[in-house]
């Protein structure tokens, strides 16, 4: 007897509803930090993509007064990004799935999801509306209040006004559930690591106590905006490309290939059709599900691709990190190196690496991890940074000693960075990715070696001229006693070569 | 009778230390970086030299070089130390370990413990291979001697006063002024050396001095470096035949190897040892002949009697008879156990008989 299962379908809001324990809305303490952390990175996309330097405001207060935690909070971020047209603006906050980040290129959030999941958990805590409002021109700003229709995956629109702007971009106010005396270190720990990944952005944080941290920038340099690009056929799986196949014009497996695809042309397309076994003419819509898992299969095994090129990756660039790192560590030694791009799975990612020593109020190693310019600041336990760091280098043997204070920055920026969960805290051991996070930060423990290995030989310089101006005078004064001479010995030239030596290190 | 020894001796080290003086200051001089070369003292450079029947260094030298960073302040300790020596000696004054480590800071060099400053003087020994009480360098610990010796005084206020060893039953102690005086004369035909100074009051009580002429000596436990000299200049200088006698265990057994061969601690030094002179006992097969009250060894003295066993002093005669023959009856006998045959019995039956046996061997 066969039972009959009842399927039923559920939308994308009621299945993060359900599941918002993945996307990193666990419990109150945690649930606070996520939601600042997303309108945050939402904000400074919005700027990046413009080419605007980022300016922001984070307020968090208490609701009512007079609460213990975990009590409702109002949080509002506001930034001057290049705001959402008031047409997508209910859309894009209302609605799961809904966004301009639907496309591969890099970008602190991949679907525009985080904001709305905030939103979402707001509804469920406090059941009061979000209020989000924006501006594209500074002139005029249209504000909504609305909730999320859970089941219909849609935003329910209660109040819509329009205002004069002051200027321009995106405002956002919800009320929350939250546990600020929990939350407060890793809130103020993740403004304070995204200024330094983001030294061209200001960022404003007022507490609910009423305190504040300005962080300002310091450097107007941006890095350079990506560009979006077409996926490589190394990172395709048997969904996406049915899917792309669905959504192509094209008649013809050759004309597919060669227009969908990152750096395949006809040429690239014709051998690998022909090493894949398929017909070039075959109109691509005809595949059945056995030929598209062989076709994908093909995809992944064919070596004559070309590497995918990184033009849709945006590094943050060595100069602002550098900047970055000075501004918030002061550390008295800093060298940064930016890998040239690689790939795993048909994903580019650059990996950039800093190396601080001797850096105001660290002791000891302390780890900053960033991906995508999103520090990441839980689980560093189950990151590969950490597998790295704590497995693959011995820092001994880079002359540095145990509890010496020095920061070691990565920033992973990917297409697609291969978290190990959907909270997006760490990132996977990918092989590649190990590889050149070690090239990165193995070519910077040289660099620090060579410098504390001139310091080291400068110290001793000095402190063999210290010791040599001790006990060479004494030395003379009792051989002198001692041979029954009657004048000292003329030793100061020893001393003068002393002096010889510190110059050449010096 | 010899005489002037101990005045030779002086200035044989302060030529030396002179010497030394002289070769540091003449490489300052001519703008090069002095250096020493002292016997090296690891274990590894520690060698039994059967011929002198002592341990003795090995040719390994370590080298103080004052342009090595690490080695001109121990150079430089060493050098004041040579010439704070100098100064001992000329002003004919004595000092301690401790004294040193002080005195150090009065001339604005410093020794992080004692410990270091230790081992310098230890390396002027060797330098120089000459015992510390040569420098007028004396450890705390003291032993004695009783009997009839006319010694005369050098050390200043006493030079040419004379004074013999008998005047004073509890004994003269060991010290700088005895271990610097001259021999004048001595009725004595032998020393006998006794760990213990209860059986030394009880040999003065005895006037063993008298019955067999002997000159008393109280180790006092392990025989300090001055008793130890002194001994052999009583062996050396006046022909006097050397007997120990110390309690029945692998401890005593050792004591007495020590002032016979010397010890792998002062194997820098020469003229320490008296390879003629007999250990007496109390001997294992004593306990069993004499049938003395006796205790079980322990077992650190078991490990002790192995680790003697391997030791090239004890590798023949009696030495290596007497080591087996503990682990054979597996007791122990201190030199009171004599008592219980009463007081004397010590003086007046084992001691003629034991004599009278080393003479043969």
């Amino acid at each position: 007897m066969v039972k009959r299962v009842k399927f039923s379908e559920i939308s994308p809001s009621e299945f993060f509803y359900r599941n918002r324990d993945l996307a990193g809305f666990t419990n109150p303490s945690r649930s606070l930090y996520s939601a600042v952390r997303e309108f945050v990175e939402n904000s400074l996309d919005a700027c990046d993509e413009a080419g605007i330097l980022p300016e922001i405001r984070v307020e968090l207060s208490y609701l009512e007064e007079g609460r213990y935690d975990p009590q409702p909070y109002r949080l509002v971020v506001e930034d001057n990004g290049m705001g959402i047209d008031p047409r997508h603006l209910p859309d894009a906050f209302g609605r799961v799935f809904f966004g301009s980040k639907f496309v591969l290129k890099q970008a602190r959030g991949m679907f525009g999801m985080g904001g709305t999941m905030a939103i979402l958990y707001s509804q469920i805590t406090t059941n009061r509306p979000a209020k989000v409002s924006s501006s594209v021109d500074g002139v005029k700003r249209y504000s909504f209040k609305l909730l999320i229709d859970i089941y219909e995956n849609r935003p329910i629109i209660i109040e819509r006004r329009v205002e004069p702007a002051e200027r321009r971009g995106t405002r956002i106010e919800v009320s929350l559930y939250g546990d600020y005396t929990r939350a407060e270190p890793k809130i103020t720990e993740y403004i304070r690591q995204t200024s330094l990944i983001t030294p061209y952005a200001t960022l404003h944080f007022k507490d609910p106590k009423g305190r504040e941290l300005h962080f300002e920038r310091v450097t107007v340099v941006m890095p350079k905006p990506p560009s979006p690009t077409k996926p490589h056929p190394h990172g395709i799986d048997v969904e996406a490309l049915r899917r792309m196949i669905r959504l192509s014009k094209e008649r013809t497996l050759l004309k597919f290939m060669s227009s969908n695809f990152h750096r395949v042309g006809e040429k690239t397309a014709s051998a690998f059709l022909e090493f894949a076994g398929f017909d070039k003419e075959r109109d691509p819509k005809t595949l059945d599900n056995e030929e598209l898992v062989r076709f994908v299969e093909a995809l992944r095994s064919y070596n004559g691709f070309l590497k995918p090129d990184s033009s849709c990756l945006s590094p943050v660039g060595e100069e602002i990190l550098r900047a970055g790192i000075m501004k918030s560590l002061e550390p008295e030694f800093l060298e940064v190196v930016s890998r040239p791009p690689s790939a795993y799975s048909g994903y580019p990612f650059i990996i950039e690496a800093g190396l601080a020593y001797n850096c105001k109020g660290i002791e000891g190693l302390k780890l900053y991890r960033y991906a995508n310019r999103v520090p990441l600041l839980y689980d560093e336990y189950s990151d590969v940074v950490s597998k790295v760091v704590n497995d693959e280098l011995d820092l001994r043997r880079y002359g540095v000693k145990p509890n010496t204070s020095l920061a070691i920055i990565t920033h992973i920026c990917s297409t697609k960075v291969p978290y190990k969960t959907v909270g997006k805290e760490f990132v996977a051991d990918r092989p590649e990715i190990e590889r050149e996070l070690k090239n990165a930060l193995r070519e910077l423990l040289r660099r620090l070696r060579r410098y504390l290995g001139r310091k080291r030989s400068y110290e001793m310089v000095r402190r063999r001229m210290n010791i040599y101006g001790k006990y060479l005078p004494l030395l003379a004064r009792f051989s002198k006693e001692l041979s029954g001479m009657k004048r000292m010995p003329r030793y100061r030239s020893l001393l003068k070569e002393g002096e010889l030596v510190e110059e050449r290190h010096g | 009778m010899r005489r002037g020894t101990a005045k030779r001796r002086k200035e044989e080290v302060e030529a030396s230390l002179r010497k030394l003086g002289l070769e540091v200051y003449r490489k300052l001089d001519s703008g090069d970086f002095p250096e020493v070369r002292i016997p090296s003292r690891s274990v590894r450079n520690i060698v039994y030299d059967k011929r002198l029947r002592q341990y003795v260094l090995g040719k390994a030298f370590v080298r103080r070089y004052a342009g090595n960073i690490k080695h001109i302040r121990s150079l430089t300790q060493l050098v004041w130390l040579a010439f704070f020596v100098d100064k001992l000696l000329k002003d004919g004054k004595t000092s301690t370990l401790r004294d040193v480590y002080y005195s150090a800071q009065a001339y604005n060099m410093e020794f992080k413990d004692q410990a270091e400053s230790n081992n310098i003087i230890t390396d002027l020994e060797a330098l120089l291979t000459k015992a510390r009480e040569d420098f007028n360098i004396y450890p705390e610990e003291r032993s004695s001697i009783f009997g009839d010796l006319t010694i005369e005084y050098t050390i200043p206020g006493y030079e040419g006063k004379r004074i013999n060893l008998s005047s004073h039953p509890d004994g003269y102690m060991i010290g700088p002024s005895l271990s610097s005086a001259e021999f004048v004369e001595t009725s004595a035909e032998m020393v006998l050396a006794v760990e213990k100074g209860g059986m030394f009051t009880r040999f003065v009580e005895e006037r063993v001095h008298e019955r067999f002429k002997a000159l008393i000596v109280d180790l006092a436990g392990q025989a300090p470096r001055a008793t130890r000299y002194l001994l052999r200049r009583l062996n050396r200088e006046l022909g006097l035949p050397i007997y120990i006698l110390t309690d029945g265990d692998p401890w005593g057994e050792h004591i007495a190897a020590v002032i016979l061969f010397g010890s792998a601690n002062a194997a820098h030094l020469r003229e320490l040892t008296v390879p003629d002179g007999k250990w007496i006992g109390v001997w294992a097969s004593d306990i069993v002949k004499y049938k003395l009250p006796s205790d079980p060894l322990s077992d650190v003295d078991v490990k002790r009697i192995h680790e003697l066993l391997r030791d090239p002093r004890y590798k023949e005669g009696i030495w290596q008879r007497e080591l087996k023959n503990f682990l054979k009856i597996r007791r122990k006998s201190e030199l009171e156990a004599f008592s219980k045959y009463g007081l004397t019995h010590i003086v007046d039956r084992y001691l003629p008989e034991k004599l009278e046996l080393v003479k043969g061997l």
